[in-house]
């Protein structure tokens, strides 16, 4: 089995979806880390906080350097992801359409280097 | 607070006399002034939580603006209004609905709030706070903004006009720096001895970074940047009192003080600025010089120089000189060496430079700024083609000095500082 991260990415200024959108998601959310549980294609999850919490270090030079993050000023920034097994690309992209649908972002599927067998 | 920052008895240090008899609102803005900062600090560590502990400690000032001018000042008025935060909190957290800070505040709240606050609790709380306030997770500005908030105690409307944004941006600005601290989990801590030195080095970067926007910056009130001097001087105070063994903090008093003695001497009648050769040192504070230079003495007895200490030093030989011409140059070239050996940056090298002028003569001078500008870091630099330009007035290459002077103007963005290079063009330009 290979290991795919799917990445969903917010971009800025995007409306706000209602409470009860929000909730739905949270719920098929919910549900479809359920499937890839019992499937046994779960490896890992999570949810991240805003860009505006995060800090970048610097440890290449002599002194390390701390500095409020994001790295990227960018307008898209990762939300959130998930670490999958499947047997190739395509059971990936079938996961991801259904992690895309549950949590109504785009998502962005990448392999994982070395991750197979 | 005009004036505060001038002596005697000691710049900054406004201790609060309770006055028998009347309490006026006056009074109580000057407690809120002088406590406010302890109270969050001692609130933040009870319930944990930045926000609520503001807005306890404000709870409690509205509270005192009631009770106070009928009751008089009580005992203690910084213990009042501790104990009556922490009150209020209790209430609060008791009244609301919310899961999250109820459990917060069920985790946090383990002294008894009735209790006295102990003062040194007090202190270590705002040692803690303080090191929050200039985590280097945050962006330098927000430091700032933070520790003029919560340390000093300034509301965000006075923090907001400081640094000429208006009050809801500054609120933006506030709410999410509290929020990073909140959800990133940035501790309430003094960190570790490791750690230590370069975590003092940013505090102490934030109380310098704050008086240099009130020293140098024009634009603007000039009481507000008075009072930003001010508050720093405070803030500088405050930590040389919950660190007097840290040489460092002392030398960064120092220095403020040295520096602030200039003040009324620093600006003309139009409000340009009067450079340090040309002012008149009459006006220099003598009660500000007299205690930095006190600092100074103490620095060096414990022979653990830093950078804020040797620039403190290099003030500290400028206020003892009548005239610019009567300076130990020497002395002020072998402490920029020292300063270079710890902060070899190209600004350092052209301060070294300019001193070197007065023992070598302009010419050695120029010939080493000639050397900086071939790496040009300092191209963009105002202050860079000034020393330039005053270099090759001196040794009388008057038309090339003009246009060193023209270069700076492009750059310049201060305007009192723009008359003074212009005055200097145009007399250059004159004696061509």
């Amino acid at each position: 089995m290979k290991q795919y991260m799917l990445s969903v990415h917010h971009t800025e200024g995007d409306a706000e979806p209602t409470e009860e959108a929000m909730q739905a998601a949270f719920r098929d959310v919910d549900a479809f880390n359920e499937r890839l549980q019992s499937e046994g294609s779960w490896v890992f999850a999570c949810g991240l906080e805003g860009p505006s919490t995060s800090t970048v270090v610097d440890g290449t030079g002599n002194e390390i350097v701390t500095t409020d993050g994001p790295f990227a000023e960018a307008k898209e920034h990762l939300g959130g992801f998930w670490v999958v097994k499947a047997a190739d690309l395509d059971s990936a992209l079938a996961l991801a359409a259904a992690g895309s649908k549950a949590c109504q972002a785009p998502v962005e599927v990448r392999p994982l280097q070395g991750e197979e067998g | 607070m005009p004036g505060a920052c001038r002596g005697p008895p000691a710049a900054g240090r406004r201790r609060l006399t309770p006055a028998a008899g009347a309490v006026d609102g006056d009074a109580i803005a000057q407690i809120f002034r002088e406590e406010s900062g302890r109270a969050i600090a001692s609130l933040v560590r009870f319930l944990g939580d930045i926000d609520l502990a503001e807005e306890a400690v404000q709870e409690a000032f509205v509270e005192a603006v009631r009770r106070w001018p009928d009751r008089g000042l009580p005992p203690s008025p910084a213990g009042w209004i501790i104990t009556t935060a922490k009150h209020r909190a209790i209430d609060r957290i008791r009244r609301e609905s919310s899961r999250e800070r109820r459990h917060h505040a069920a985790a946090m709240m383990h002294d008894d709030p009735i209790a006295p606050p102990d003062t040194g609790t007090v202190a270590d709380d705002q040692l803690r706070l303080i090191f929050t306030c200039c985590h280097p997770a945050l962006a330098p500005e927000v430091r700032m903004a933070l520790t003029l908030r919560l340390i000093a105690g300034l509301q965000t409307t006075e923090v907001a006009r400081a640094f000429l944004v208006s009050e809801s941006t500054m609120a933006q600005r506030l709410v999410g720096a509290k929020h990073k601290i909140r959800v990133a989990k940035i501790p309430y801590r003094v960190p570790d001895r490791d750690a230590l030195p370069a975590r003092l080095a940013s505090v102490l970067t934030v109380v310098y970074l704050i008086f240099n926007e009130g020293h140098v910056a024009t634009t603007g009130d000039e009481l507000v940047r008075a009072e930003l001097c001010a508050e720093a001087i405070r803030l500088a105070r405050l930590l040389d009192e919950l660190m007097p063994d840290e040489p460092e903090v002392m030398g960064l008093l120092a220095l403020l003080l040295l520096t602030d003695s200039r003040r009324a001497a620093r600006t003309s009648a139009d409000g340009s600025l009067v450079r340090l050769a040309d002012q008149d040192r009459r006006r220099w504070d003598r009660w500000l010089i007299d205690e930095g230079q006190a600092l100074v003495r103490r620095c060096l007895a414990r022979d653990e120089p830093g950078p804020f200490q040797i620039q403190a030093a290099i003030a500290a030989v400028h206020s003892d000189a009548p005239s610019a011409e009567d300076t130990d140059w020497r002395q002020i070239v072998l402490l920029y060496d020292q300063l270079l050996a710890r902060v070899p940056t190209p600004v350092v090298r052209l301060n070294r430079a300019i001193a070197l002028a007065e023992v070598d003569g302009p010419d050695v001078a120029l010939a080493e700024i000639e050397r900086l500008g071939e790496h040009g870091q300092l191209a963009r630099y105002h202050l860079f083609h000034t020393a330039r330009g005053d270099m090759l007035e001196r040794v009388g290459r008057r038309a090339d000095a003009v246009t060193c002077y023209d270069l700076a103007l492009s750059l310049v963005d201060n305007d009192s500082e723009r008359r003074v290079i212009e005055a200097r063009r145009t007399a250059a330009a004159d004696s061509v």
